[in-house]
């Protein structure tokens, strides 16, 4: 079971890693998006996989009755989606803002901290 | 802990004190601060007895244990001798930096900066723990770039700091290195066991390599040719350091490493050989250079130089006569150089200025000054009845020898210590002598503070002569033991020895007679010289600074080119290469499991979630790719209902609809190219390290599923979950339970982030306050 959603990750960072290496502000965020999933699956995967049954204990019981699925992923899974979500946002403003100020969504153009033409450090003292 | 391990700390409290102290009580604190090295003096003076009856005092306590190293001290007659030298010319200086930067705003911090010297150089003679010797030697470069660069507004200063820093640090570097063969070699971590065990590294293989190491620090610190350029240079420092660190005590720290370990490396021809060779070189060369100067400062530089390289010479010459007078001449040396130098530094300040050519007559205005100077001239010059005499005496009757290698080390000896004679006396002479000439400054006599010092040397320097047999039994006989590591007697006294050493005195003197009679012709011939060769290894040193800059601005470049792709595309590749080849080299490549037996619906989500991600891929334009977005974006929701986690389902579907909601909202705002075009060669190559990278994580992924899981923390948290946090849904309660602090860091994120959204949508936007050519679609 675990072999099909291996794979489907690695499609997934494929698939990101390959948005992420493009030299438009856009498609760098979409890739920021699905390397979020990404990993997410990738946690879920580790913590192995069981069907259809949620963690939650039955009214009544002091423990699980059955086999559960895997609390723990989820708990960090649950965590790392509202964190990338926000982390998604902040990219979000601050690719729209760098397009606002630099009239480009073009990495290549975007050489504000690095320019191409950087002067010569001193060579003296 | 011992007594003397406070007092060797001393200074490192006073450096800390200084600062305050001169706040509040002005120049005149130094009074009171030089109480500290007086009184590591007394203290230290104490051991001379004892060193005399010929025993070594160790003591110290453990530091690093696990690597043996001990900040522990050895007193025997070579540390101490050293450390009387730097502690006692320490209080005079202390003293004299008190008169010469009394009205400076940041004395404290030089007098601060004094004391960490002193400590460090304190350190660097006292210390058995050949660890704690190497931090103390490093800890003498740090302070020197410190104290040399103290003017730091001046570029020369600047300039001669770092240059003292780089050479003398690349010596303590090799330092490093040699302490470790020494110790690789013996076993040893003390001085104190290495020195007897001397024949253990000589008869080593690594021998060769020990010795080119410590040769590489003691010939950098002590301004050997090729490396003395460093120390005229750092005469940009105010005179009370060019004084102490470079000339008395500092620049001896590589001589003193050479005597330290001529009983383990020394009595071997590669030592009798190199030694004398780069001595002579140095005293020629050196005092050559001093005649072609004209500022006084850099006159006593230059023969410190060469007086450094004649005690290198000395060391390495291999008889116990050469050490014995190797000895008296470090001693005298410490006694006149500083005084000279000190007095130098008064003229300056007095007069306001030190060319020696509109220096003249001083001698009415400055009597003081002009005894100190002519005290410490004479026994620079070698002249009876000074220790400087005795130091030259000792020096002839050793080196003079029949064969061919002695005679003509004698020859270039006598050549250098004509020239020596020359500068002492011009320095002692030219400036008070002859018609007064008009100087910038009004001089007149310094303040007592100023001339303490210089007299109270140059005094010693006739003292120390005149009552030769105590000087000869606490001070020159043991430290002449501790060098050759056999017992020697000195018996030095202000007399002539009829005979060979008397001859090559005449003739020295009246050399430098000659040489002195035509000093201004001499320094013509020399500045000629110098530029008919016109480069030298101070020049060179600018040159490799240079090239070191250029290096490092080409690998930045390269490196650091500035496109993002590049940095990201190096950053996917090395981790999955580096995965990849892990797995590959140690075996672990995970086994091809079993193909899955799964229900046509979870295969179908699967397959929705891949079409998603495809869609986004191949997606004509931008609203395509982010509407596309949410497609895998909600079956990976479907994934996790499907696999019993309903909590984040239902998170994951709210969080993909605000996504594309929010990047729709935005990014249709802005006029950006459609489409992701990439030339071909572009997209092949991007994704096959994408490839690269994602079938990494498949690999590790694999890799991990295939080995047995650990469940003791999910039972741990299904056991516990309602029996002690009351409640029955278990993800609910890890989350604000058992990890309620994660989760109170992970809210804290969310609002800092919310925060900076809020503060960059609210930053008005500005004009760009840089000029800087943009290329947009709509301009």
């Amino acid at each position: 079971m675990e072999i099909a959603l291996t794979l489907l990750v690695g499609c997934f960072f494929t698939v990101s890693i390959y948005l992420l290496l493009s030299k438009y502000i856009i498609r760098v965020l979409l890739g920021v998006g699905i390397l979020g999933n990404a990993v997410n699956l990738l946690i879920f995967t580790a913590g192995r996989l069981e069907r259809e049954v949620p963690p939650i204990i039955p009214d009544g019981n002091m423990v699980p009755e059955t086999v559960t699925a895997n609390p723990l992923p989820q708990a960090l899974i649950l965590t790392a989606i509202v964190i990338s979500f926000s982390f998604f946002a902040f990219l979000l403003v601050l690719a729209f803002r760098s397009y606002q100020d630099l009239k480009t969504d073009d990495t290549e153009n975007m050489r504000f901290a690095e320019p191409a033409d950087e002067p010569h450090p001193p060579l003296g003292y | 802990m011992s007594v003397t391990l406070y007092i060797l700390m001393a200074p490192f409290l006073a450096a800390l004190l200084s600062p305050v102290l001169i706040r509040f009580l002005g120049h005149r604190a130094v009074w009171l601060l030089a109480l500290v090295p007086a009184f590591v003096f007394i203290h230290l003076s104490g051991y001379l007895p004892t060193v005399a009856a010929g025993e070594a005092v160790t003591g110290g306590i453990q530091w690093v244990p696990s690597l043996g190293a001990n900040l522990s001290y050895l007193i025997d007659g070579l540390s101490l001798t050293f450390a009387l030298l730097i502690s006692g010319i320490g209080t005079l200086i202390i003293l004299y930096a008190g008169g010469y930067l009394s009205s400076h705003p940041q004395l404290g911090r030089f007098v601060g900066f004094l004391f960490l010297f002193m400590g460090s150089m304190l350190w660097v003679v006292m210390a058995d723990g050949l660890i704690a010797l190497f931090v103390a030697w490093e800890l003498t470069s740090i302070t020197s770039f410190l104290l040399i660069g103290f003017d730091h507004n001046r570029a020369a200063s600047r300039r001669a700091a770092i240059q003292a820093l780089l050479v003398t640090g690349a010596g303590g570097l090799s330092l490093l290195a040699g302490v470790v063969v020494l110790n690789r070699i013996s076993g040893m971590t003390e001085l104190s066991l290495l020195i007897n065990g001397g024949d253990v590294v000589r008869d080593s293989p690594y021998y060769l390599l020990a010795l080119i190491l410590v040769l590489g620090a003691a010939f950098t610190k002590s301004a050997q040719f090729p490396f003395h350029f460093w120390l005229p240079n750092a005469m940009e420092a105010p005179t009370p350091v060019s004084a102490f660190l470079h000339s008395a005590t500092m620049v001896k720290a590589g001589v003193y490493m050479l005597m330290r370990l001529n009983p383990v490396l020394g009595d071997t021809a590669v030592w009798e050989t190199v030694l004398p060779l780069f001595g002579i070189v140095t005293l020629v060369t050196a005092t050559l250079l001093a005649v072609r100067q004209t500022d006084l400062k850099l006159m006593l530089a230059y023969t410190t130089v060469g007086s450094l390289g004649l005690l290198v010479m000395l060391t390495g010459f291999g008889s116990e006569r050469a050490i014995e007078g190797a000895v008296y001449y470090l001693v005298a040396h410490a006694l006149f150089k500083g005084g000279l130098f000190m007095v130098a530094g008064i003229v300056d300040h007095e007069s306001g200025t030190r060319d020696i050519r509109k220096l003249g007559g001083l001698r009415k205005a400055m009597p003081i000054t002009f005894a100190a100077a002519a005290l410490a001239g004479l026994s620079m010059a070698g002249l009876p009845p000074f220790i400087g005499f005795i130091a030259k005496e000792e020096i002839y009757a050793a080196i003079g020898k029949g064969d061919l290698w002695s005679i003509s080390l004698t020859v270039l000896a006598i050549f250098g210590n004509a020239l020596m004679l020359v500068i002492g006396a011009a320095l002692a002479i030219k400036p008070f002598l002859g018609a007064k000439v008009e100087t910038p400054k009004h001089a007149h006599e310094g303040p007592v503070l100023l001339w303490l010092g210089p007299l109270t040397l140059s005094v010693m320097g006739l003292l120390s002569a005149l009552f030769a047999s105590y000087s000869n039994h606490f001070i020159i006989s043991p430290m002449s033991t501790a060098v050759a590591g056999t017992g020697i007697e000195a018996h030095g006294v202000v007399a002539f020895h009829i005979g060979l050493p008397l001859l090559l005195s005449l003739v020295t003197i009246g050399l430098g007679i000659a040489i002195f009679w035509k000093l201004d012709t001499a320094r013509l011939i020399m500045a000629r010289v110098l530029h008919i060769i016109g480069w030298g290894p101070d020049r060179g040193f600018d040159q490799v600074v240079a090239g070191i800059v250029r290096l490092s601005v080409a690998i930045t470049r390269v490196l650091q080119n500035g496109r993002m792709e590049a940095y990201m595309t190096s950053v996917f590749l090395v981790f999955g290469i580096s995965v990849w080849l892990s797995l590959i080299h140690f075996g672990e490549l995970p086994a091809w499991p079993s193909f899955p037996s799964m229900t046509f619906y979870e295969w179908g989500m699967m397959l929705l979630a891949l079409l998603g991600l495809i869609a986004v891929l191949t997606a004509y334009n931008r609203l395509t790719a982010i509407v596309s977005l949410g497609i895998q974006g909600f079956a990976v929701a479907v994934i996790f209902m499907l696999f019993g986690a309903p909590d984040l389902s239902f998170t994951q579907f709210m969080v993909e609809t605000l996504s594309v909601v929010i990047l729709a909202l935005v990014m249709t705002r802005l006029t950006l190219n459609k489409t992701d075009r990439r030339p071909m060669r572009e997209t092949v190559f991007d994704f096959a390290a994408a490839l690269v990278a994602g079938s990494a994580f498949t690999a590790l992924l694999l890799a991990v599923v295939g080995v047995p899981f650990d469940p003791a923390l999910s039972e741990f948290f299904s056991a516990n979950s309602r029996v002690i946090a009351h409640g029955r849904n278990i993800v609910n309660v890890i989350i604000v339970d058992f990890r309620g602090f994660d989760t109170l860091g992970e809210i804290a994120v969310v609002m800092i982030t919310g925060l900076a959204i809020i503060a960059l949508i609210r930053v008005k936007q500005r004009k760009p306050r840089f000029e800087y050519e943009l290329e947009g679609p709509d301009e």
